[in-house]
C-alpha cells in the first residue's frame, strides 16, 4: 500500500531523486504558469474581454477580496505568497479527477514544505511590516511569560498546517483507492465528489489560516480568529 | 518514514518558484487590466457625470429662457390688448363726437333753414296777403286795396279812444316837424287827402303830414309823430301764420320732404288758397286793429 507519491520514484542518484510527487509538481506548476501565460497575453483593457480573462479576474479578485476581508489593508502585497498557496492547493485536488493523478499534496512532504513556507513568511511579513523589534515584541504580550507559549504555538500550527492538509488529501485518495477495491462502480465516484469538495476546503482553510497567521504578526497582536477556525476542523 | 527531506526542500523551492511565476504572469496583469478598466470606468463615469452635469444646466437655462421668454410674451400681448383697446376707445369717442358735431351741424343748419324759410314765408305771405286782398277787393268790391285801406285806417282813426287820441293829438302838438304817414305802397293824391282829412277832423286841427313809401313795412299804414306811432297792421295774421307754420315744421321737422310740400302749399298765391287762409283767419283771437305804440 502506498501512503504518498513520494513512493514513486522515476529516477535517483543517491540523496537526490525524481519522485512522483516532484513531477505532479511541475506539471501542476506548468499547467499555471502557462495557462495564465497564455491568457494574459492577451489582455483586454476594454469592456470587452474573453472568458478565460474573465475567469481568472474573478478568481484572482476573489483572492484579493478574502485576503482583504481577513484583514489585511495591503492585499496585493501578499497575494502572490497567499494566493499562490491556494491556487496550488485547490489545482491539486482538482486534478484527482484525472486518472493516474496523484496529489502532490498528498505528500506530507509537500505539505511540509507549504507549512514551513508559512513559517518563515509569518516572521518575515511581520518583520517587513512592524520592524524585527516590533516584531518580537509581539511574542512577549501580553507578557513576558507568553514569550515560551507563543513559540511553542507557532510551531504547532505550522505542524497542524502540514499534517492537517495531508491527512485529508492522503485519507481522500486512500478512501478512493480502498472502495475501488470493495465496490467498483458507483461509490468510489460519490466519494471523488466528496474529495473534490473537501480538498477546496482544504485549500481555503490552509490559505486563510496563512493569511490570519500573516495578519495577526504585521498587526502586532494575536488574532482570535485562529482558535476558532482550528475549532472549525 | 513519510517525510522525505529532499522532497520537502525540492518542494519549497518549487513552491517558491511558482510564486514568482504566477506574480509575473498572473497576478500583476490581470491586476493592473482590472486597474485600468476601473480607471476607465471611473473616468467615463466622471464623464458622464460631468456631460449630465451640462445636459442638467442647459436644460435649466432653456427652461428658464422659456419661461423668460413667455413671461415677455404674455406681457407684450398684454400691452398690445390694451393699448388696442385704448386705440378702440379713442376711436369710438372720435367717432361720436365727430357724429354729435356732425349732428350738431346739421340741427343748425335745419334751424338755418327753417328760419330762412320761415323769413321767406313771412314775405312771401304778406305779399300774398297783399297780393289776395288786392285782388279780393277789386273783383267783388271794385275797390284797390289801398283806397280800402286808407279808408280803414281813416274809420279806425276816427274810432280811437279818447285816452290815445288825446296822447296823439299832445304829440302832434308838440312835434315842430309834421306827422309822418308810411305805408307799404305809394299812395295816390286822392287817398293822401282821404288821411288828411281823417286826420283834420279826428284831431280839430291842421295836422302836417309828410308821406312816405315804405315797401318792407309789415303794417299797411302807421302814423309817426314826436315818439308816438299809430299803425293799421296785419302783423298779427303774419305771426300767427308764422306761429303755426313753426309748429308745423317742428312736428315735421324728421321728415323733411314732408316739410316742404306743406309750406310750399301754404305759400302758393291763387283763389283757392284765399278761402283757405281766410278761413284760418277766422280761427285767429286778434282781429287786425290800430295800435298805438309809445316809442
Amino acid at each position: 500500500m502506498r501512503l504518498s507519491p513520494d513512493d514513486i520514484i522515476f529516477w535517483q542518484s543517491g540523496f537526490i531523486k525524481l519522485n512522483g510527487t516532484i513531477v505532479f509538481t511541475w506539471a501542476l506548476m506548468a499547467v499555471l504558469a502557462v495557462g495564465s501565460k497564455l491568457v494574459t497575453r492577451r489582455l483586454s483593457m476594454d469592456l470587452q474581454r474573453s472568458r478565460w480573462q474573465n475567469l481568472l479576474e474573478i478568481i484572482v479578485t476573489g483572492i484579493e477580496k478574502q485576503i482583504e476581508d481577513v484583514g489585511l489593508a495591503e492585499p496585493r502585497t501578499y497575494i502572490g505568497f497567499l494566493g499562490t498557496l491556494f491556487l496550488f492547493v485547490a489545482l491539486a485536488t482538482l486534478c484527482t479527477v484525472i486518472p493516474g493523478y496523484e496529489p502532490p499534496t498528498g505528500s506530507l512532504s509537500t505539505t511540509a514544505a507549504l507549512a514551513l513556507s508559512v513559517l518563515i513568511a509569518v516572521p518575515y511579513f511581520g518583520i517587513e511590516q512592524q520592524g524585527l523589534r516590533g516584531y518580537l515584541k509581539s511574542y512577549v504580550e501580553p507578557t513576558f511569560i507568553m514569550l515560551p507559549f507563543n513559540i511553542i504555538s507557532e510551531l504547532s500550527r505550522t505542524l497542524a498546517l502540514a499534517v492537517r492538509l495531508f491527512g485529508n488529501m492522503m485519507s481522500g485518495a486512500m478512501i478512493i483507492a480502498i472502495l475501488l477495491t470493495i465496490t467498483p462502480f458507483l461509490f468510489p465516484i460519490v466519494m471523488s465528489a466528496l474529495g473534490l469538495l473537501t480538498g477546496m476546503v482544504q485549500a481555503y482553510i490552509f490559505s486563510i489560516l496563512a493569511a490570519v497567521y500573516i495578519a495577526a504578526a504585521t498587526s502586532g497582536r494575536k488574532s482570535k480568529a485562529e482558535p476558532a477556525l482550528d475549532a472549525t476542523k | 518514514m513519510l517525510i522525505d527531506w529532499f522532497t520537502v526542500g525540492a518542494q519549497a523551492v518549487n513552491f517558491i518558484i511558482l510564486v514568482w511565476l504566477l506574480k509575473r504572469y498572473l497576478y500583476k496583469p490581470i491586476l493592473d487590466a482590472v486597474d485600468a478598466r476601473e480607471r476607465r470606468i471611473a473616468v467615463e463615469l466622471a464623464d458622464a457625470d460631468a456631460k449630465k452635469a451640462e445636459a442638467q444646466r442647459e436644460r435649466d437655462e432653456f427652461q428658464h429662457r422659456n419661461e423668460e421668454f413667455d413671461r415677455q410674451r404674455a406681457a407684450l400681448i398684454g400691452r398690445a390688448t390694451d393699448e388696442a383697446n385704448t386705440e378702440r376707445q379713442r376711436l369710438l369717442e372720435e367717432a361720436r363726437s365727430a357724429a354729435n358735431a356732425l349732428s350738431l351741424k346739421r340741427q343748425e343748419t335745419l334751424r338755418n333753414d327753417a328760419e330762412q324759410l320761415n323769413q321767406a314765408i313771412l314775405r312771401r305771405t304778406q305779399q300774398e296777403v297783399f297780393a289776395i286782398a288786392r285782388k279780393a277787393l277789386s273783383d267783388l268790391a271794385g275797390a284797390s286795396l289801398e283806397q280800402r285801406m286808407v279808408e280803414v285806417f281813416a274809420q279806425k282813426l276816427g274810432a280811437i279812444d279818447a285816452k290815445v287820441k288825446q296822447g296823439l293829438a299832445q304829440g302832434l302838438a308838440a312835434s315842430p316837424e309834421p306827422a309822418l304817414i308810411r305805408s307799404v305802397f305809394d299812395l295816390p293824391a286822392e287817398q293822401r287827402a282821404t288821411i288828411q282829412q281823417a286826420l283834420n277832423q279826428t284831431f280839430s286841427a291842421d295836422v302836417k303830414v309828410t308821406f312816405e313809401t315804405a315797401p318792407d313795412l309789415v303794417s299797411g299804414i302807421e302814423l309817426t309823430t314826436n315818439g308816438q306811432k299809430l299803425a293799421w297792421s296785419i302783423a298779427d295774421y303774419l305771426e300767427s301764420l308764422e306761429t303755426r307754420v313753426g309748429e308745423l315744421l317742428k312736428a315735421k321737422a324728421k321728415p323733411e320732404s314732408k316739410v316742404e310740400p306743406e309750406s310750399t302749399t301754404a305759400a302758393e298765391p291763387g283763389g283757392e288758397v284765399a278761402p283757405k287762409a281766410t278761413a284760418k283767419a277766422t280761427s285767429r283771437p286778434k282781429e287786425p286793429q290800430l295800435e298805438s305804440k309809445s316809442q
